[in-house]
């Protein structure tokens, strides 16, 4: 281990040493092993990609990479081949060998190529498909190079050059660097992270005791960006940390980490484990008398401890309940000493500010928000994935030029930024800019970066309702604003998707949200409101259908809508007939099936099952038709007639 | 464990060596905890008795935190655990009717076992695998792209697989 340290101290060394190894394959095949494309089944391609490597006797020739997320998870499992560039989408293990053929004799194969959703040409080059070609990844840059299990691949990209810098640096000027590239923090608040690092540094401390935090409790549903981020490159992470920890005088560092993540979680320890064999951590960091160590916690599965406040309790090993932040936790924090908490995606940034610099971080991005923003675009979207885009980029080109549009070429409605914290931006304000500032002025928020696009076929009572109730569970329950409040709110929004809803209760939503968000001591409380604010604020005209109608226009609320079967249209195949739960179908053979709406429990199967268009579901005027995808049936009237 | 063992002692040892993992320090608990349900698939009354006599902290604050993070079960669980999605995600792409599905079929609700001890069935916030939702993850691995026709089959088929 002391031979290794010692050769680690000539880092660029090293780095050559490294790609040195690599330099005779003439081919790599980077394959995605996120937990997207894990749960498509890549783990079973990797195998079969290796062993059709041996079994051709390759292994000289071409290298399999298994990497973390490279974001395209709608198209998993999927793997660029370099250095032509090829992108292969949607793999079976069967595919390996075609794949081998095709990279060794200079070809592709055409079917496993990206096919672009509206012209319908194939795409062979990664860089040439529309999701990544209009997104700047810097942060993110890495994911689909390296083994995130591999330390020497970070190395062998510049990986902990940043370190040995900063190292040489005084921690002043290393704040300074900082707080001019402009980096606000990517957890959702948007606080100035050089400024925060300021503070905690200069916040007394009786023992000179320090600590750092890295917030890994990513629990905004439909977010997944920190957990790909560990995923993918953990040691860009750890070494932002290291350069923190440095700057602001700590030598203990946590990760608290959520426990739904096990794969970001052993790509951390893992990640820990070789950082202190190679001397990044521990004793003494490449020679600069600097001692510096981290520890994982892991959460329980409560969103309430992403806030740091509820997050430091849960370190201290209580309930993750927050407390007033009258002293900020960068003065007094962690068991009372001076602590600052930030995100995986701030810590992932510094890095990339100390190495170039904060002039070329400060290039990218508006005015008040520098750098990038990786976002979770999700939803209703063709192209679901991860997205890392320089901020300014204007929500319509983010959902529409990279994101591809709306699935099966619906109509969008609007998209839902910040997550439970943020609000629902409507279609007339989608050429507003990914921006701090502009997105709070617009009613939602940045966020931790959780992007959720709705079609024509969401609710939005629904999603405030969704949300809201979400939050209920959430609540830790110490504030009675926060309990009881968002319990009535969610009681009266429950209402009035069961088509019970009263004129006055809009009003009464708006003042109980006015209420919980003034008089609840932590950050969810005072946003929990927001999702229901921003739909009363854009979509007024569903709530007031909801109320005075008893119409769901998206057809979502079952309280509102009612199921029945085309005569015109029904084949009388009887899969409804038997899939029904409630036996609310009657027909049989040859008889136009009937949905007796007393039984019917709109469970919504008889939608699932009929393949032959029969199936409407309506609500007032509007109506809709389940999808037409067999024609080996006649309609029975045509059959019978 | 063979027949004579005593449950005591063979309860302290495991614990022991949880806790010694932690240096006996409180502030990990909730580690502490989920190693132990790691083991037992949920928290044995004998065990947190043991664990508030190891590391020093009163019964009453084990609970509290058992019964406030999700994660954590007082209750044993089923021999399979299904869990669905109910990021915004999957939400706004049909998860509810999942759960309806569930419900229906196993007559349980969310964080209930059903009563031969086959099938627990609970929710999730998100497990950030959005572009396959409406997602349920059995046993630990994921099925993309539910809906209430292949959920209804791939339950039955496991069920039935294992107590054939």
């Amino acid at each position: 281990m002391q031979e290794l340290q010692t050769k680690i101290l000539n880092l660029e060394n090293y780095r050559n040493e490294v790609l040195k190894r690599w330099e005779n394959f003439k081919h790599t095949i980077y394959l995605c092993a996120g937990t997207g494309c894990r749960a498509a089944g890549s783990i079973e391609v990797s195998e079969a990609i290796r062993n059709a490597i041996a079994e051709k006797g390759l292994e000289g020739e071409i290298l399999l990479k298994t990497t973390g997320c490279q974001g395209f998870c709608e198209r998993g499992p999927l793997c660029v081949e370099r250095p032509s560039g090829t992108f292969y989408q949607m793999l079976k293990p069967e595919h390996a060998k075609g794949i081998l053929e095709a990279i060794k004799s200079g070809s592709v194969v055409e079917d496993f190529l990206y096919v672009h959703p509206v012209t319908g040409k194939k795409i062979i080059k990664e860089e040439e498909i529309d999701f990544y070609s209009n997104q700047k990844r810097i942060v993110f840059n890495l994911n689909g190079k390296i083994d995130p299990f591999s330390i020497d691949d970070y190395i062998a990209y510049g990986g902990y050059s940043a370190l040995q810098k900063a190292l040489k640096m005084e921690p002043e000027a290393i704040i300074e660097e900082v707080k001019k590239s402009g980096l606000r923090g990517r957890g959702g608040g948007g606080f100035s992270t050089g400024r925060k690092w300021e503070v905690c540094r200069k916040a007394p401390s009786d023992d000179g005791i320090r600590y750092i935090v890295c917030n890994a409790d990513e629990g905004d549903p439909g977010a997944f960006m920190d957990r790909s981020v560990m995923e993918g490159n953990p040691h860009r992470v750890l070494e932002g940390m290291i350069i923190g920890a440095w700057a602001i005088g700590a030598n203990l560092g946590y990760v608290f980490i959520r426990h739904e993540y096990p794969l970001a979680l052993q790509t951390l320890i893992k990640a820990l484990d070789d950082a202190r064999k190679y001397g990044f951590l521990g004793q003494n960091i490449l020679g600069s008398g600097f001692s510096f160590d981290v520890k994982i916690n892991r959460g329980g599965g409560a969103f309430v401890c992403g806030e740091e406040m509820g997050l430091i309790a849960s370190l201290e090993g209580q309930v993750g309940e927050p407390r007033a932040k009258f002293i900020y936790p960068a003065e007094k924090g962690l068991w009372g000493k001076p602590t600052c908490i930030n995100n995986v995606e701030t810590w992932a940034n510094i890095p990339l500010i100390i190495e170039n610099g904060s002039d070329w971080f400060s290039s990218i991005g508006t005015k008040g928000s520098k750098g990038t923003k990786i976002f979770s675009l999700v939803g209703k979207v063709n192209n679901t994935g991860l997205v890392e885009v320089a901020m300014g980029i204007t929500l319509r080109d983010l959902i529409f030029k990279i994101g591809g549009g709306i699935l099966k070429g619906k109509e969008f409605k609007a998209v839902q930024t910040g997550g439970p914290s943020g609000g629902a931006i409507p279609a007339k304000l989608l050429d507003s800019p990914v921006d701090f500032d502009v997105l709070t002025s617009i009613g939602s928020m940045m966020g931790s970066g959780g992007m959720i696009v709705m079609d024509e076929e969401t609710c939005m009572v629904d999603v405030a309702r969704y949300f809201t109730t979400f939050l209920v569970d959430e609540s830790c329950g110490k504030c009675s604003s926060c309990r009881e409040g968002l319990k009535q709110m969610s009681w009266i929004l429950k209402d009035i998707c069961d088509g019970k809803g009263k004129a006055q209760d809009i009003e009464k939503l708006q003042k109980l949200g006015k209420m919980v968000r003034t008089a609840s001591l932590c950050a969810l409380g005072g946003t929990a409101p927001n999702p229901v604010f921003s739909t009363l604020k854009y979509f007024a005209e569903e709530y007031e259908e909801h109320i005075n109608e008893k119409v769901c226009r998206a057809l979502v609320c079952k309280s509102l809508i009612n199921y029945s079967i085309d005569e015109n249209k029904c084949t009388a195949c009887r899969l409804c007939e038997k899939d029904c739960p409630s036996g609310a179908i009657s027909g049989g053979k040859n008889v136009i099936h009937k949905i007796d709406p007393q039984k019917c429990i709109k469970c919504n199967v008889c939608f699932d099952v009929c393949k032959y268009g029969a199936v409407v579901v309506s609500s007032g005027k509007y109506s809709r038709r389940c999808e037409h995808t067999k024609t080996n049936l006649k309609p029975i009237k045509e059959r019978i007639s | 464990m063979t027949e004579g063992t005593d449950i005591r002692t063979e309860t302290q040892k495991g614990l022991r060596e949880i806790v010694l993992r932690y240096q006996k320090d409180p502030a990990y608990i909730l580690s502490m905890l989920q190693d132990i349900q790691e083991i037992w698939n949920y928290l044995p009354k004998d065990w947190l008795i043991e664990l508030s006599k190891e590391i020093d902290v009163p019964l009453t604050r084990i609970y509290r935190i058992a019964t406030f993070f999700k994660a954590l079960s007082l209750e044993p669980r089923g021999k399979h655990i299904c869990t669905i999605c109910v990021g915004t995600t999957c939400h706004v792409r049909g998860a509810p009717k999942l759960i309806d599905k569930v419900e229906r079929d196993y007559g349980i609700k969310a964080g209930e076992t059903t009563k031969d001890g086959n099938l627990t069935f609970e929710t999730v916030g998100c497990v950030g695998a959005c572009a396959l939702g409406p997602l349920v993850v059995l046993d630990g691995k994921y099925h993309g792209h539910m809906t209430t026709e292949t959920l209804g089959k791939l339950l039955k088929k496991t069920i039935q697989k294992s107590t054939e």
